[in-house]
């Protein structure tokens, strides 16, 4: 059993490594911005899981308690992996030149959020991001 | 978005104890169980603690707080979680694929267009975090008036399906919880 355990251990282990360094290979190969932001953002979240999977486990296995200090680990994991890529990829929208006039256009009739004003406030609009704030 | 009873700062006479107590129980709730978490363990000294900081962090921040999410279906939460989840992985095998056996020119990046039906500003965060976690997709910014959503697919064929994927799986989901 002790065995088996540490064979399952050690293969997330593994495949945690693999992903992670899978992830940083894509940073490195692929061609530009926008496209290297899905290489760290996507096959890193896997590789970090695996380890903290194991990491869960052997604790389980070792001193028979339960460590939640993983899920919280996660859980800030996701909170902060796709607010950094989004202010990247603010970023890419704003440095390379020419590029708003080759994104393709909103559904209605403002434009995106990093080149146009937000609607002003008293526009006759329902209740969406610049809607009416309540308490005032 | 409707006015909650004890939620906003209207007539401050008002407001029942239980309003005061806890402006936001929700953020209450998220405080005490992180810190049980941070803890790593259950104390009653802990728990006690953990609750006077579930009162007190509420308390402090409640300005910053103008509008407070409502949950409607807390249940369809672990739906939710769960079929993300399972996303993830799907997507992280997907694009470690992508990386390590496609070649640069063979990738078809795109800018997509995600017409939004959800209105809560929660709901449409969440989303774009999903969307960003999620199968060769990463959402790049918000239309000015924040009913598009505008998402960079890493390789896709079919743009219409993309979004018809994007909009089901999570929006129509997101809408009953939050809507």
């Amino acid at each position: 059993m002790d065995f088996l355990i540490e064979l399952l251990i050690s293969t997330l282990i593994v495949v945690g490594g693999i992903f992670g360094l899978v992830g940083s290979f894509g940073l490195a190969k692929l061609p530009d911005l926008m496209t290297r932001l899905h290489a760290p953002t996507k096959a890193t979240t896997l590789g970090v899981g695996a380890v903290l999977i194991a990491s869960m486990a052997h604790v389980l296995w070792d001193e028979g308690r339960l460590s939640l200090h993983e899920l919280l680990i996660t859980l800030f994991l996701f909170l902060t992996a796709p607010i950094t890529a989004n202010f990247i990829a603010k970023l890419y929208l704003h440095t390379e030149p020419n590029l708003a006039a080759k994104l393709p256009s909103a559904t209605t009739e403002y434009g995106w959020a990093n080149f146009d004003p937000p609607p002003r406030s008293g526009d006759d609009e329902p209740d969406s991001l610049t809607g009416p704030r309540r308490g005032d | 978005m409707k006015p909650q009873p004890g939620g906003g700062r209207d007539g401050k006479g008002s407001r029942s104890l239980f309003a005061r107590l806890l402006p936001h129980p929700l953020l209450t709730l998220t405080v005490i169980v992180v810190w049980m978490m941070l803890l790593n363990g259950f104390s009653r000294g802990g728990l006690l603690l953990g609750l006077a900081l579930g009162i007190v962090v509420p308390q402090l921040t409640t300005a910053f707080w103008p509008q407070r999410p409502r949950v409607r279906r807390p249940l369809k939460i672990a739906e939710y979680v769960l079929v993300v989840l399972r996303d993830i992985l799907v997507a992280n095998v997907k694009v470690a694929y992508i990386v390590l056996f496609r070649s640069n020119s063979q990738l078809r990046p795109h800018f997509i267009v995600i017409p939004l039906e959800i209105y809560s500003p929660e709901a449409i965060t969440v989303l774009a975090g999903t969307i960003t976690m999620t199968p060769g997709t990463l959402s790049a910014d918000l239309s000015a008036d924040g009913r598009s959503l505008l998402v960079h697919c890493l390789d896709t064929g079919d743009r219409d399906g993309e979004v018809a994927g994007i909009k089901q799986s999570y929006e129509a989901r997101l809408k009953e919880i939050f809507e």
